[in-house]
This record gives structure tokens, C-alpha cells and sequence, in this order.
């Protein structure tokens, strides 16, 4: 069996093992004619924890962002292959991103509460898009959920900016989950939080995953293993014009990735001798 | 060089206090009810008051306000969250200009707009005067109080399903509002002191103005800025001091909105 049906090999076991929420193929994307991440494959499995990893400028980020069509807002962004939310192609032309953002939501790298009371930080997904149930309880279900509650139950008015970093993230987690997303999409979620409310993000992510698919950017190799099911590794590499072109180099069950990568780009990568 | 330095703001303050001083110990020796409830009396008598222009004053800058504050604003919306790269730099640039744009000018404009169809001088044309001359101020600070909003919050509302006009209306404007406030209120106080641009629209009254839709269209009205000019210039002792009077009024009017303005700064999220 020759190296790459392994690899092949490998990534169908894995994804057979439950079903495929989101999946791109040869996904290329570009910033205006820069093209900045080239020819993704991969299936990310519903109801598990995906990682992205890999070294700045790799287009962890950038690809995560496609997934809830969030890049549409920057200029001269544009895809080419596709990505596909269970069968349906996101970037189809009948396809609302608006649509698409209710069933994909997001928590960002830094905290990023409104600039209104815990309440309505909650409520405003749900106000936006027309919901119709009790307020009150959704709002003290997602806090619930975000691990937040305790904390925040007697000032359920107050700014969500006084909040400290940590709990901003759970708000920000507990924003997300309130309009019951499908997809929660987690970009280095942990990256300007202390060692404590990293940690309590993480339970969270595991609990969390029962509900939800959560797909993760990190920097941090250890949170990987301590939360992934499954990781992909990116690698950048320089083009004629200066620019860095990301790609994926491997993607496989985060044991594997760890332990026994199949590129040596993945094991110098996880074993810290570049990146 | 710090002496140097320091010789050079006392140098830079000596004008503000001086006016300061000069203005207080001018006008305080009128200072009392009358002039603010009073009509300025006949020549050659005494007494009386300036009240009519300080209502006149409010009611000019008010309507320069209800006018431009729409236009400004939403003008400023446009340019930060809706607009493309080379349009809105071709209209930050026509801003700037109408900033430079001296105040006769804007007198001129309305005159002709206003005053010259209508045939009458009146305090809205007065108000578009002072609109003109607030609409870039405005225009400049709502577009910078936007712009200072993160990309982060407006991501984190359309990533939960909002459209752009919620995020912009819900999210980034309040975020913002506390800046607007200061720019708009800086804006009023500029209006608040113009002169020129009044001359030859709201004009100049006697009488108390009265507060109908008509008059507001057909009769000249007072306002602190040319009661000053107007009675500054005559040889009647009681307008001179009136003059002195309404002129720190208006200072302390205009010092006010600046405070006010000073503490909604202070207030900002971003």
C-alpha cells in the first residue's frame, strides 16, 4: 500500500465514524487575486471537536471564517471550489449568509461583548432574528450552558464590557449558543485568556460538543490535544510575491497527528522544532 | 527647551484668559434678571435686557441643528459602513472643504437659497446658514466615532445573524454614540458664535420672536452674536453694556456646551 492510499485510508475511517457537518473541496480563497489558502479537502464530523493548526499566516483563520461566509465583509474576498454545509453548497448564489451565520456562529479571538448589558448580549441574536419565545429562559439557558450563569445571575444588567477577559469569552460562548447554532465556530478562543479561564473554556468546548460541532483555531498545540477529536495541520509557504500561501498538509484523528504524523512538516510541527 | 516650551503656552493662553477677563469684568456689572427677560430698550434709555436674543440664539442654532444632524449623521453612516474605498475618499475630501469654507460664505449660500426667494430674512434662513457651516463637523467627527468601533463587534453581530443595517443600526451606533454627541455638541458651539453667516439671513429684531411656523419663515430674528455686533457699534451707553452683557452670555453658553460635550467624551466604550 503505497503512502498516500494510507493517508486516504485514514481520513475515510475517520469519517465514517459519524456523520460530515461541513466539507470543502479543493477549496482555494482568495483576497482579490491573492490567492491565500489553496485547495482544501476536508470533512469536519458533526458533534466532535476539529483543530486547526499550524503555523501565523497559514490561513487557519481565513478558511474558518469561510465557513459562516463572515469574509464576504472583506473586500475583494472570494472563493473558488466548494464548501459544502451537509449537502448544501454555502456558496451557491440562492444561499443567504445571513442564513448561513444563524446556523454557524462564531466566538472570536478577542472577547468582543456588545457594548449593552449581559441580557441583551444574549437576547440580541435571538431579537434579530425574529424569536419568538421567552426571553428570560433563553437567556439563563445559554448562560447555563456558557458556565456563566453563577457568576452573572444578580447583574444580568450590567455592561458586558465589566465583565473580566474570561467571563467576556463565556458571554461571548453563551452569544453563540443563543441562537441555537448548528456549528459553533471557535477562532483561538483562548488566546488572550489567563491559564484558569482557558481551561474553563475547554470543559466547556467538551460539554459543549455534544450539542454542537466545534471547530477550533489554535496556537496552542497542548489545547489540542486536551480538546480535539480530530486535527488538521497547516503549513505556509512563501510565493515569487512575498505573500504566504497556506494549504493543508495532513488531517487525521488528533492521536495520530500527534503521535505518529505521516508528513514530517506535522512532526517537526507538534514535536516544536519550527512554527 | 522646557522653559522655552512653557514661555510659549503661557504666551497661547494669554489671549483665552484675557478675553475671559476682560468679557466677565465687562459684563457682570449687567448681570441680573432683567437681562435675560427684558427687550433691549429705545435708544438713549436705560435698562432692559437682551432675552429675545438669547431665545433668538436657541431657536437659530436649534433649527441648524434639526437640519444638519439628520444629513450628518446618516452621511457619516454611509461613509464608514456602506460606501467604497474611492467614493468615500472623494467625499471626506469635499468635506474637508466645506470645513474651510469661510462662514460669510455660508451666509452668502443661504442668503441667496433662502432670502432671496422668499423675499424675507427670517430665522430658518438663519438656521441653513448655520447648518452649512455644522454639516462637515459633524460629517467628521460621526465618520471617526464609527471607524473607532472594532471590525471584531460588528463581526460578532453579523456572526449571529444580523443584517448589516441592524449591526449598523444596533450595534455600531450606539458603540459610537457618546463621540457623536461630543462632535455634534462641538458643532453646535461653533454655530452658537457665528455672526456672519447671520447678518443677512436671520437679520436682526427688537421684539420677542414669536414661535409660529409663519414667523419663523417671514421675520428677522435676534441673536446674541449680531445683538453684540449691532450694539457694539452705536454711541448709547445702555446698548454698549448690553453688548458687554450678551457677550458673556454667549461665552458662558458656548463653555457650557463645550463641558457638555468634554463629559460625553469621557463616556466613550471604544
Amino acid at each position: 500500500m503505497s503512502f498516500n492510499q494510507q493517508t486516504a485510508h485514514h481520513h475515510q475511517q475517520s469519517a465514517n465514524q459519524t456523520e460530515t457537518v461541513l466539507r470543502t473541496e479543493n477549496l482555494d480563497i482568495y483576497y482579490g487575486k491573492f490567492l491565500a489558502v489553496k485547495g482544501v479537502n476536508l470533512a469536519i464530523p458533526k458533534n466532535r471537536i476539529t483543530a486547526f493548526i499550524g503555523p501565523s499566516g497559514c490561513g487557519k483563520s481565513t478558511l474558518l471564517r469561510s465557513f459562516n461566509r463572515l469574509n464576504d465583509l472583506i473586500n475583494g474576498f472570494h472563493v473558488e471550489g466548494k464548501v459544502y454545509y451537509y449537502d448544501q453548497d454555502l456558496y451557491a448564489p440562492k444561499i443567504d449568509p445571513v442564513e448561513v451565520r444563524r446556523r454557524i456562529g462564531m466566538v472570536f479571538q478577542k472577547p468582543n461583548p456588545f457594548p449593552k448589558s449581559i441580557y441583551d448580549n444574549i437576547a440580541y441574536g435571538a431579537r434579530v432574528n425574529g424569536y419568538k419565545g421567552n426571553l428570560d429562559e433563553l437567556v439563563e439557558n445559554s448562560l447555563r450552558q456558557a458556565a456563566l450563569w453563577d457568576e452573572v445571575k444578580d447583574k444580568l444588567k450590567q455592561n458586558g464590557l465589566a465583565l473580566s477577559g474570561g467571563q467576556q469569552q463565556r458571554l461571548c460562548i453563551a452569544r453563540a449558543i443563543a441562537i441555537n447554532p448548528d456549528v459553533v465556530l471557535m477562532d483561538e478562543p483562548c488566546a488572550s485568556l489567563d491559564p484558569i479561564s482557558t481551561l474553563k473554556v475547554e470543559d466547556l468546548m467538551h460539554q459543549l460538543k455534544e450539542q454542537y460541532s466545534i471547530v477550533i483555531v489554535t496556537h496552542n498545540m497542548q489545547q489540542a490535544t486536551r480538546v480535539a477529536d480530530m486535527t488538521a495541520f497547516f503549513n505556509a509557504k512563501a510565493t515569487e510575491k512575498g505573500g504566504k500561501q497556506g494549504y493543508l498538509v495532513e488531517y487525521d484523528q488528533t492521536e495520530m497527528i500527534f503521535q505518529s504524523p505521516k508528513e514530517e512538516a506535522t512532526r517537526d510541527y507538534v514535536s516544536g522544532r519550527f512554527g | 527647551m522646557t522653559i522655552l516650551a512653557g514661555a510659549c503656552l503661557v504666551i497661547a493662553l494669554i489671549p483665552l484668559f484675557a478675553v475671559l477677563i476682560y468679557v466677565i469684568g465687562q459684563g457682570i456689572g449687567r448681570l441680573d434678571v432683567n437681562l435675560f427677560t427684558k427687550l433691549p430698550p429705545p435708544p438713549g434709555l436705560k435698562g432692559g435686557g437682551v432675552g429675545n436674543a438669547i431665545l433668538g440664539t436657541l431657536i437659530t442654532v436649534g433649527i441648524g441643528t434639526l437640519i444638519s444632524l439628520p444629513f450628518g449623521v446618516f452621511a457619516a453612516v454611509y461613509l464608514s459602513e456602506f460606501s467604497s474605498g474611492k467614493v468615500s475618499r472623494w467625499i471626506r475630501f469635499a468635506t474637508n472643504v466645506l470645513a474651510g469654507v469661510p462662514s460669510i460664505i455660508a451666509g452668502i449660500f443661504a442668503y441667496g437659497l433662502i432670502v432671496a426667494t422668499t423675499g424675507k430674512f427670517s430665522a430658518f434662513a438663519g438656521g441653513v446658514a448655520l447648518a452649512v457651516l455644522m454639516l462637515p463637523t459633524i460629517i467628521r467627527t460621526t465618520d471617526e466615532a464609527l471607524q473607532i468601533v472594532p471590525q471584531d463587534v460588528r463581526w460578532a453581530s453579523v456572526g449571529v445573524g444580523a443584517s448589516n443595517y441592524q449591526t449598523v443600526l444596533k450595534v455600531v451606533i450606539p458603540a459610537a454614540m457618546p463621540a457623536i454627541i461630543t462632535g455634534v455638541t462641538l458643532a453646535i458651539a461653533r454655530a452658537a458664535g457665528e455672526t456672519a453667516p447671520l447678518i443677512f439671513t436671520a437679520l436682526f429684531s427688537n421684539f420677542w420672536p414669536r414661535l409660529s411656523p409663519q414667523t419663523l419663515w417671514n421675520q428677522p430674528i435676534a441673536t446674541l452674536s449680531v445683538l453684540i455686533y449691532n450694539f457694539a457699534t452705536v454711541p448709547f451707553q445702555a446698548q454698549q453694556e448690553l453688548a458687554w452683557a450678551a457677550s458673556l452670555i454667549l461665552v458662558f453658553m458656548i463653555l457650557l456646551t463645550s463641558i457638555l460635550a468634554r463629559w460625553a467624551t469621557r463616556r466613550q466604550i471604544y
